[in-house]
């Protein structure tokens, strides 16, 4: 991803370096300007939140080296490489998407959606109703009993096909619309989300006409109408991993996108126009939580799915206790990435980033703690550091930023707390000196080391770009370790021992585990977690089990 | 062998003038089963059990929160060694669990025949049916992760494999009705799978669970693995349900009118719930080996879990 030889080289003097970087023209808007880390000075602006001051360079008054001798700042600049925001056109309000067709709230209500990365509104968004719940649910249920749910498998299939199609001929539309509303980088929004939405779609398009040899011995039948809730970190994948089994398996649904990032799931309700799909099998609402809440509680809804935080995916269990609806939850997670002493160092570093900075750390199975072994800790962690002084934070438009803003307010205000707690109870910070734009919603990538199993940054799962490193000595204790946590999600192991893998993995309680790999994902691989991290999988022939009823044949 | 009628009544409800010449017979008391051993009531409590037609039958022990607590530890104790068991092992186990039942017949027909109100060879069928269910959930121990197993085609240079992994401490709430037949096939999908099992039995029907875990104790289930705790369902389901320490729950056996309390209490650490039929299971045949025996009770306890592994030189 990175490529450090794309820059000028430079052995001048980490000053000159500086007021390279200042003479650079600026980013269109409030690019970040890529600043190298300069630890021999202060930074201009070195404080995340309030009262925290970070540690720069090593932590000590010695800066990185870069092989280059002492005093350098990193040798390298890079221009500004924005990526066009012309193919997105934005509307000025969107309403809600019922019925195959774009519909006011009836409450007369509006919220506006901002830009994370600027804090710009980009459009009003229609804030629903109970009336609107209700109507949405109701054209969901006519069209699964008139259209949808008796249509045969090979037709349902071709609409899937259709979308999936549409999804990939509009790639780069879908990239930068996610890209802007939720402040992920827009090489991840262009190489990792949308491919894999239509990848998703790709995949389920296939089992619509092929259900009866999913499930030997068994008839699949579709549930009926599905209530979907999904998460503001990936907006339009967590939507296709919702629809696309869904629709496969002959169910309508009524999707909530989160408040903050609902723009391209209203896209994505132009897609279905563009593919015919028959009225009413996809119908997408938008508002807050409680709208959510109330989507699901409606009695006409079989089958609730959620993606997001455990104590909201609680209080939907209590919201539709003992009403017989079928249930999946995709929760939250703490990560362990556990490096064993055999490692290949450099990948390790390489997965560890991949695991706390993909999308900020916004992601429910980021390797926020990491494990490693005590005899390699001090090299590790040094090699981490450095990586970390690598790494562009700023505009999530700019083609070379690898982290971009944090999506909300809330979030942000949340992140800053935890980090702040972190320190408070005795562990180590590091971050990287870089600058951060004067808008929108930033942290800095932070590493803490000497961090407490107790802590609250080993317990509590931040969802952001903070990584806590915990040391261990055997394998016995990393495993301990690993599975100290209410949550079970997923997990990393780094080790070249073959036979290691296999038995720690065993013993790892979490759904999905990356052996010398982290943050993998794949249609056809089945995704969830154990323990408080939710039940149901998404994604593979057992994602499409959260959408049927077995039947005897 | 008898054809009809009731079984002959032992119990409390024998009649109590014994001729000179009639053995006087050695009546058994019925304990908890926890960890391996049967325990009263911490709380030095019982109930009486009544057979179908009213007459007493036995004391049972009226278990306690603190026996739940202590059934809970006692499974959570056992998983490790169970979920390790080769699944040839744990087949085995589960086998020779039918093998003792067999053993047992005659015990347990006269237990179902007065629990159930049953005639003797209604109640032989329920019986005889329910160690043929065990021996069909022992012979999955090893084919359960080929069927919900799989390897996944991904588009990029990764072995990427999914497994099921047991849940881990299973609160059974079993069958209120059929004493013997529906607590093994809601029991029996639980342990193959490799999970630990803390059961409720039937509140009115009890003492066929407590001879279970006389079988049990004298099979090859290491102890912990099964625990049964007998008593009064409004005392224990909501405790079990409440558990932190319990995974999840199979809610068969718990009334409609309780389920929504049950459903809320286990939210709490995202117990993995199964439900019984919509309206309860008073109708439901546990007699139909193709709707009461499924692979899905099996993997309604399972985890799966996906593991990726880079392809390179």
């Amino acid at each position: 991803m990175t490529k450090p030889d794309s820059g000028p080289r430079s052995a001048a003097p980490a000053g000159s370096a500086s007021s390279a970087a200042a003479a650079t023209p600026a980013a269109s808007g409030a690019a970040a300007t890529p600043a190298a880390p300069v630890a021999s000075e202060a930074p201009p602006d070195n404080r995340i939140g309030t009262g925290i001051r970070a540690v720069v360079g090593r932590g000590t008054d010695q800066p990185a080296s870069w092989g280059l001798g002492d005093g350098q700042a990193i040798p390298w600049e890079y221009a500004p490489a924005p990526e066009s925001r012309e193919i997105v056109q934005l509307q000025g309000r969107y309403g809600l998407f019922v019925g195959g067709k774009e519909v006011a709230p009836r409450g007369g209500q509006w919220f506006t959606d901002l830009d994370p990365a600027t804090e710009e509104p980009l459009a009003e968004i229609a804030r629903a109703s109970v009336e609107d719940v209700d109507q949405a649910v109701g054209v969901a249920r006519r069209a699964y009993r008139r259209a949808w749910g008796e249509l045969p498998g090979r037709e349902r299939a071709k609409y899937l096909f259709r979308i999936a199609r549409i999804l990939q001929e509009r790639s780069r539309e879908f990239a930068v619309l996610e890209t802007l509303d939720s402040g992920k980088p827009i090489k991840e929004s262009r190489d990792v989300d949308i491919p894999l939405v239509a990848a998703h779609f790709w995949y389920y398009a296939g089992w619509a006409d092929k259900l009866d040899y999913a499930f030997p011995g068994r008839v699949a039948r579709p549930l009926g109408v599905a209530a979907q809730v999904i998460p503001w970190n990936f907006p339009l994948l967590m939507l296709a991993w919702k629809i696309a089994p869904a629709l496969a398996a002959g169910n309508t649904v009524v999707l909530k996108p989160a408040s903050s990032t609902p723009l391209t799931a209203l896209l994505f309700a132009d897609v279905c126009r563009q593919a015919d799909l028959p009225p009413g099998v996809v119908n997408i609402i938008t508002g807050p939580g409680e709208i959510g809440l109330a989507l699901v509680r409606h009695p006409d809804v079989d089958k609730v799915a959620f993606t997001g935080s455990t104590a909201v995916g609680k209080e939907i269990g209590r919201a539709i206790a003992g009403a017989g609806k079928a249930l999946t939850l995709e929760l939250g997670g703490k990560a362990a990435n556990i490096v064993f002493d055999d490692a290949a160092l450099d990948q390790a570093v390489e997965g560890i980033v991949n695991g706390i900075f993909f999308n900020q750390g916004e992601v429910c199975c980021a390797g926020s703690r990491l494990l490693v072994q005590e005899s390699i800790a001090d090299v590790l962690i040094e090699k981490l550091k450095d990586r970390l002084a690598t790494l562009r934070v700023g505009d999530p438009l700019d083609k070379n930023t690898d982290v971009g803003a944090i999506n909300n307010a809330a979030q942000l205000a949340k992140i800053e707390e935890l980090i702040e707690a972190g320190v408070a109870e005795g562990a180590d910070l590091y971050q990287p000196a870089c600058e951060l734009p004067q808008r929108g919603y930033w942290v800095r990538p932070t590493l803490f080391t000497n961090v407490a199993q107790s802590s609250r940054i080993a317990q509590e799962e931040i969802f952001g770009p903070v990584l806590s490193t915990i040391t261990f000595r055997t394998p016995e204790e990393a495993i301990e370790k690993a599975n100290n946590t209410a949550y079970g999600l997923s997990a990393g192991v780094w080790t070249e021992k073959g036979s290691r893998i296999l038995m720690v993995t065993k013993r790892l309680r979490a759904g999905v585990i990356w052996a010398n790999t982290y943050n993998r994902f794949d249609p056809t691989s089945p995704f969830g977690g154990y323990k408080e991290s939710g039940f149901g999988r998404e994604g593979g022939l057992q994602g499409l089990l959260a959408y049927v009823r077995l039947e005897d044949r | 062998m008898a054809t009809q009628g009731k079984a002959p009544r032992r119990g409390v409800a024998e009649v109590a003038l014994p001729s000179p010449a009639a053995r006087v017979t050695v009546r058994k008391t019925y304990k908890l089963y926890v960890g391996g051993a049967f325990p009263r009531s911490e709380s030095g409590r019982s109930y009486v059990v009544r057979a179908a037609d009213g007459a007493p039958l036995a004391n049972a022990v009226r278990g306690s929160r603190k026996d739940v607590r202590d059934a809970v530890r006692a499974a959570r104790a056992a998983f490790p060694g169970w979920d390790a068991a080769t699944a040839m092992l744990r087949g085995q186990v589960l086998y020779r669990v039918a093998e003792l039942l067999e053993g047992r017949r005659d015990q347990f027909e006269a237990e179902v025949a007065d629990a159930e109100g049953l005639s003797v060879p209604a109640a032989r069928e329920q019986v005889e049916r329910a160690i043929d269910r065990w021996v069909w959930y022992a012979g999955w121990a090893d084919k359960i992760s080929q069927v919900l197993g799989t390897v996944n085609p991904v588009a990029a240079p990764y072995f990427d494999f999914t497994i099921p992994e047991p849940t881990g401490v299973v609160g059974v709430v079993a069958p209120e009705r059929s004493s013997l037949l529906g607590l093994v096939s809601r029991l029996a999908p639980v342990l193959v799978g490799g999970n630990c099992a803390v059961l409720v039995a039937s509140e009115g029907r009890p003492l066929p669970a407590v001879t279970l875990g006389e079988v049990l104790a004298t099979s090859d289930v290491p102890p912990g693995v099964v625990n049964i705790v007998t008593g009064y369902r409004r005392e224990l389901v909501p405790v079990l349900a409440a558990h932190m320490d319990v995974n999840a729950l199979d809610a068969w056996g718990v009334a409609a009118d309780a389920l929504t309390a049950v459903e809320t209490s286990a939210v709490e650490n995202v117990k993995r719930v199964a439900r019984g039929p919509r309206g309860g299971d008073e109708r439901f045949d546990w007699l139909d080996d193709r709707r009461a025996q499924r692979p899905e009770w099996i993997a309604a306890f399972l985890e799966l879990k996906t593991v990726w592994h880079p392809m390179g030189m």
